[in-house]
C-alpha cells in the first residue's frame, strides 16, 4: 500500500522542460501505483536512455536505468528472477521503436507479465530533436535535409501482431485517463504496452497538445470491444499515416484500450518458478554428486 | 605402458560425435586416462568429421599426432589420415563400401576389413548405425569382454527405451564378435581393466557443473559454437536444480536478461563466443557501471566476423580485456583444463557477488568441446568445500528498518552494501549514468573521481584472493614456458615427454589475467633461464600483455592461428630447438 508522498524523493526533482508531456506521465504513473495499492519496494521501474527514461530517478521505488533501447530484456530478467515484483518498463519512441524494437517484439510474443510505457514524442528529445521511428511522414528536421519519406512505425499494429495481450494508447494531455490505462495495464496479466503520446514542447512543433486535442478520440465512446482483434487492428491502422495527408483531410487518433486478450504468460510456462520465485529459493546444500556420477 | 589414439572419420551426419563419446566412455570405464578432441566443419551434413580419442594407462593431457586405430567410414578418411598412422596401427573399414589396397600402408599396419553395413542389416538396424558396429569392432582389438560396452549402451540409451538399447547392443556386438573371431591377438595393444576413479567430462560441462554448484538460478544463452554444450548441460539439469535457462532473441538480450536477474538477486550467467560477445559489449560496461554481478563465459574461436566457426584460437584475449567504452574494473579468468573450468567457475561466481562486477571466464573451442578424464573425488571435494559467498548482499532483516539506503555508498573497500528489489528498507537506484551515492545522475568532477576510484578500489581487494600464477615442473629448468588457457594441456604433455628424454622445461600458467598479476609474473620471469610464450593467436596478445605489465621481453614465442590446437609434438620440437640453440652458443 502506498500514498503519493511515499513515492516522492526529496533530494532531486524532474528536469524536463516546462510543459513537456513527461511530467503528466510521471504524475499518472505515481497515481497509478497508489491506485493499485502497490508497495513501492515491490515495484521496479526499468528504463533506457532518453528524456523519458529519466523518469525512474524521480519515483521512490526500485529503479534501474540501463542502456538506450535495452531496458526490456533487463526487465524480463528481473521478472523471471522475482515473479513477485511489479515490473514497469519506461522508454521513449527512439528507445522502444528504434534501438530496442527487437526486444519489444519478443517480449510481446512471450507475453511476459510486465508493463511497457512508451513516451512517444515522435522525436529524439535528449539528442536535441532528430527524427524518430514514429516521426510523421513528410516532417523535416535537423536529421533530414528534405521531408522524411519513411513511413512511421505503427506501435499498436506492431504490438498486436507481435502477440502483446494488452495494447493501449494514452495521451499526456489527459493524465487521469493515462493513469487509468496504466492501472489497467499493470493489472493485466501478460505483456501490456501503453503507447503514450507525449508532446515534446521543445523540439516537436507539429505534434503539440493542441494538435492532439483536435484529433484524439476515445475508442470506448465508439463502443469498441478490445477483444475484437480485427477491429483492434483496424483502429490501430487509423494512425500514424503511411502516406502524407491529402488536402482537406485530418487525422483521427484512437486512444484507450485497443486490444486485450487472455493468454498464458511466459512465467506460467516455467515450472521452476511455479512454487516460489527464483530469488526465494534456497541455494544452500546444492548436491551435484548425482550428476557427477552420471559421467562415470 | 599403453598409449593409443583411436580416430573415427566420416561424413557429418553419421553419428561420429556419439561414437567418439562412446569410445571415450569405454576407455574411461577401463580405468584409463582419456582425452578426446573433435574436428568438424560448420555443416550439418556432408563435410569431413574426425573424432580423436586418446587413452593411456598413464596420465595424459591432450591429443597426439599419431593414430593407432583408424575407423574409416569413407574413403576420404583414409586419404586424409593415412599419414597419421603409427607403427602397428589398425585400420577398420568396410570392404563392401571402401576400396583399400594393402600396399598403400606400411607393412606393420593391420587391415581390419569388416562388413559394417551388412552387420547392421543382419541386426535389422538402420544403415546409419555402421558407426556403432565399428565401436564394438574397435573394442575387440584391445579388450576381450563385451560386457563393458553393453553396460555403457544400457546407461546411455536406457531412457530411450528397450528397442534402442537392443539395437545398439546388437549392432556393436556384431562388430565385436566379428573382430574377436577373425583378428583377435593380431593387434599389438591390449588393456587390462583398472579400478575406475575418473569421470569423463567436457570443458563446457565442467563450466556448467561449476555454475550449478555455485547456485546458478538464471542463465540466458544465445547458441553459438563453441559454448552450445554449456546451454545443453544447463538445460538438462534445469528442472532438477530449479534453474531458469532461456534462449533469448539475441546476445544483447542474453546479457541484459542476466543483468536483470542478477539485479533482482539471483546468481546469473550468460555464455557466448566472440561474435556474440561483440554484441554484448555495451552491456558489459553496464554491469560494471551499475555494479551488478555477472558471469560471462566467452568461448574463443578464430575470427574476425564468422571466421572459422568450429575451430579453435586464443585470439579474443585483448578483446575481452578492453571491450566497452571507458575504464572500468573487470576480472578475467582463463581455465587451462576441465578441472580448472570447474573450480574457476565456482570462484567466478563468488568474485562477481563479492566485488559486484563482471567476471569473464575465457575459454575456447578446444577446451569447451573436448572431453578429458579427471578424478571424481577431486570434483566432489571441491564441491563439498565450496561456500557460496554473496559478499555485501543485504538480508531482508538488515534492510527492514533502514532509511535513506544508498546503493553506491562509499566504503573503505569500494564495495557498497547491496539491496534487492522487494526489500522494504532497501529501495535504491541503479544507474548507468555516472551517479552519486544514491544512484542519482551526477556530473560534478569530484563525484566522478570518487565513483571511478570506488569502482576500481574493489579490484585491490579482489586480487588478494586470486591464486598466484602456478609454476609447473622443476623450478630451475633451463626453459620456462609461459601460457594461458587451454594451451596448458599440450604443454603439460610436452613437458612430460621431454622429461622422459631427460629434458626439463617448466610452465608458468597465468589463469587470472585481469587484473594482471604483473609482480608475480615478473618475479618468475626474472628467475627463469630462458622464456618461451606459447599462445594461439597471430599477434602475440598475451606476450604483449606480459611486456606491458612487467617491462620484460620474453626470449621466444610460439604462436599458432591455423584453427588447430597446439600438439605436444610441436611444443617438444620447439623446446628442443631452443635448448639446442643454447647448446650451440
Ligand atoms: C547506443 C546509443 N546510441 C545512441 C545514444 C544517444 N541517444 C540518447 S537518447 C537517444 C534518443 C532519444 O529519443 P527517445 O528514445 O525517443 O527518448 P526521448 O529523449 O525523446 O524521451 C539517443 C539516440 C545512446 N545513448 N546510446
Ligand atoms: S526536450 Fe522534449 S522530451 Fe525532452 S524534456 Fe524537453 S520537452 Fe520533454
Amino acid at each position: 500500500m502506498s500514498e503519493l508522498k511515499d513515492l516522492e524523493i526529496t533530494y532531486d526533482k524532474p528536469n524536463w522542460c516546462p510543459g513537456c508531456g513527461d511530467w503528466a506521465i510521471w504524475v499518472s504513473l505515481k497515481n497509478a501505483i497508489v491506485a493499485l495499492n502497490l508497495n513501492p519496494w515491490e515495484v521496479v521501474l526499468v528504463s533506457g536512455i532518453g528524456c523519458s527514461s529519466k523518469l525512474p530517478y524521480w519515483v521512490k521505488t526500485y529503479g534501474f536505468n540501463g542502456l538506450h533501447g535495452r531496458p526490456m530484456p533487463v526487465a524480463e530478467g528481473i521478472k523471471l528472477a522475482n515473479s513477485g515484483l511489479t515490473v514497469i518498463v519506461i522508454g521513449g519512441d527512439g528507445d522502444q521503436y528504434g534501438e530496442g524494437t527487437n526486444h519489444l517484439i519478443h517480449a510481446a510474443r512471450r507475453n511476459i507479465d510486465l508493463t511497457l510505457i512508451v513516451h512517444n514524442n515522435q522525436i529524439y528529445g535528449l539528442t536535441t530533436g532528430q527524427y524518430s521511428p514514429t516521426t510523421d511522414i513528410g516532417e523535416k528536421n535537423k536529421a533530414t535535409p528534405t521531408p522524411t519519406v519513411e513511413a512511421p512505425v505503427n506501435p499498436l499494429s506492431l504490438a498486436i501482431s507481435a502477440g502483446a495481450t494488452f495494447v493501449a494508447r494514452g495521451f499526456a494531455g489527459d493524465h487521469k485517463r493515462e493513469t487509468d490505462l496504466i492501472v489497467e495495464g499493470v493489472k493485466h496479466k501478460g505483456f501490456s504496452i501503453i503507447d503514450s503520446m507525449q508532446p515534446c514542447v521543445t523540439f516537436n512543433h507539429k505534434n503539440t497538445y493542441t494538435w492532439f486535442y483536435e484529433r484524439v478520440y476515445k475508442v470506448e465512446e465508439k463502443g469498441h470491444n478490445p477483444k475484437d482483434k480485427a477491429k483492434a487492428f483496424a483502429l490501430a491502422e487509423q494512425w500514424p499515416l503511411r502516406l502524407p495527408l491529402k488536402e482537406g483531410e485530418k487525422e483521427s487518433i484512437p486512444t484507450g484500450i485497443i486490444y486485450k486478450e487472455e493468454r498464458l504468460t511466459w512465467g506460467d510456462g516455467i515450472l521452476q518458478i511455479a512454487q516460489a520465485p527464483l530469488v526465494k529459493q534456497s541455494v544452500e546444500e546444492i548436491d551435484i554428486n548425482p550428476i557427477l556420477e552420471e559421467l562415470k | 605402458m599403453n598409449d593409443i589414439q583411436w580416430l573415427i572419420g566420416g561424413e557429418a551426419g553419421y553419428g561420429i560425435m556419439t561414437t567418439g563419446i562412446m569410445m571415450s566412455k569405454i576407455f574411461t570405464r577401463l580405468g584409463l586416462s582419456v582425452f578426446d578432441y573433435v574436428e568438424y566443419p560448420s555443416l550439418i551434413r556432408g563435410g569431413h568429421n574426425a573424432y580423436y580419442v586418446r587413452a593411456s594407462d598413464e596420465e595424459i593431457y591432450c591429443q597426439k599426432r599419431t593414430v593407432d586405430i583408424l575407423v574409416a567410414l569413407n574413403r576420404e578418411t583414409i586419404d586424409k589420415h593415412k599419414h597419421e598412422l603409427f607403427e602397428n596401427a589398425a585400420v577398420i573399414y568396410d570392404p563392401d563400401t571402401i576400396k583399400v589396397e594393402p600396399n598403400e600402408f606400411a607393412s606393420s599396419v593391420l587391415l581390419v576389413p569388416i562388413p559394417l553395413l551388412e552387420s547392421t542389416k543382419q541386426v535389422g538396424a538402420d544403415k546409419l548405425m555402421v558407426n556403432t558396429v565399428s565401436v564394438g569392432a574397435s573394442l575387440a582389438l584391445f579388450y576381450s569382454d563385451f560386457e563393458i560396452l553393453r553396460r555403457i549402451m544400457e546407461d546411455t540409451f536406457g531412457r530411450k527405451g528397450e528397442n534402442i538399447v537392443y539395437l545398439n547392443v546388437n549392432t556393436s556386438k556384431a562388430g565385436f564378435d566379428y573382430v574377436l573371431k577373425n583378428f583377435s591377438k593380431k593387434f599389438s595393444v591390449s588393456f587390462e581393466k583398472k579400478p575406475q576413479k575418473n569421470i569423463l567430462i567436457g570443458g563446457a560441462e565442467a563450466v556448467a557443473f561449476g555454475a550449478i554448484r555455485a547456485g546458478l538460478k538464471f542463465a540466458s544463452i544465445y547458441p553459438m559454437t563453441p559454448i552450445n554444450p554449456i546451454l545443453t548441460t544447463l538445460v538438462s539439469s534445469a528442472l532438477k536444480y530449479s534453474i531458469v535457462v532461456k534462449e533469448p532473441e539475441d546476445e544483447i538480450s542474453a546479457i541484459s536478461m542476466a543483468i536483470g536477474a542478477s539485479f533482482a538477486g539471483v546468481r546469473s550467467m550468460t555464455a557466448t563466443s566472440g561474435g556474440g560477445f561483440s554484441l554484448m559489449v555495451e552491456s558489459l560496461g553496464l554491469s560494471a557501471q551499475t555494479e551488478t554481478p555477472l558471469v560471462i563465459v566467452e568461448g574463443m574461436r578464430p575470427g574476425p566476423a564468422t571466421g572459422f566457426p568450429t575451430w579453435t584460437e586464443q585470439g579474443d584475449l585483448r578483446f575481452v580485456m578492453h571491450a566497452a567504452q571507458g575504464d572500468f574494473p573487470r576480472i578475467i579468468i582463463a581455465p587451462g583444463d576441465v578441472s580448472e573450468a570447474f573450480s574457476q567457475t565456482l570462484h567466478a561466481f563468488n568474485l562477481a557477488d563479492k566485488y559486484q562486477l563482471p567476471i569473464i571466464v575465457l575459454v575456447d573451442k578446444y577446451l569447451m568441446e573436448g572431453h578429458a578424464t579427471a578424478p571424481i573425488e577431486n570434483f566432489k571435494a571441491l564441491s563439498s568445500k565450496y561456500r557460496i559467498e554473496r559478499g555485501k548482499m543485504l538480508s531482508d532483516q538488515e534492510t527492514e528498518g533502514m532509511v535513506d539506503y544508498e546503493r553506491y555508498e562509499l566504503t573503505d573497500d569500494g564495495i557498497s552494501p547491496r539491496s534487492i528489489p522487494g526489500q522494504k528498507g532497501g529501495i535504491g537506484f541503479s544507474g548507468s549514468d555516472e551517479h552519486d551515492e544514491r544512484g542519482l545522475y551526477n556530473e560534478e568532477a569530484d563525484n566522478r573521481i570518487k565513483m571511478m576510484d570506488k569502482r576500481f578500489k574493489k579490484l585491490e581487494f579482489a586480487i588478494r584472493e586470486f591464486p598466484a600464477p602456478v609454476l609447473y615442473g622443476k623450478k630451475d629448468a633451463p626453459l620456462t614456458i609461459i601460457a594461458f588457457g587451454s594451451s596448458k594441456m599440450p604443454i603439460m604433455q610436452a613437458m612430460k615427454w621431454l622429461e622422459k628424454e631427460g629434458i626439463d622445461a617448466n610452465l608458468l600458467q597465468v589463469s587470472y589475467l585481469a587484473p594482471f598479476p604483473g609482480a608475480a609474473v615478473e618475479r618468475i620471469i626474472k628467475s627463469a633461464k630462458k622464456t618461451l610464450v606459447v599462445e594461439g593467436n597471430k599477434t602475440g596478445q598475451f606476450e604483449g600483455l606480459i611486456r606491458e605489465h612487467t617491462g620484460l621481453v620474453v626470449d621466444h614465442n610460439f604462436r599458432k592461428y591455423d584453427g588447430r590446437p597446439f600438439y605436444p609434438e610441436e611444443i617438444v620440437a620447439k623446446v628442443k630447438e631452443i635448448l639446442c640453440q643454447n647448446l650451440k652458443i
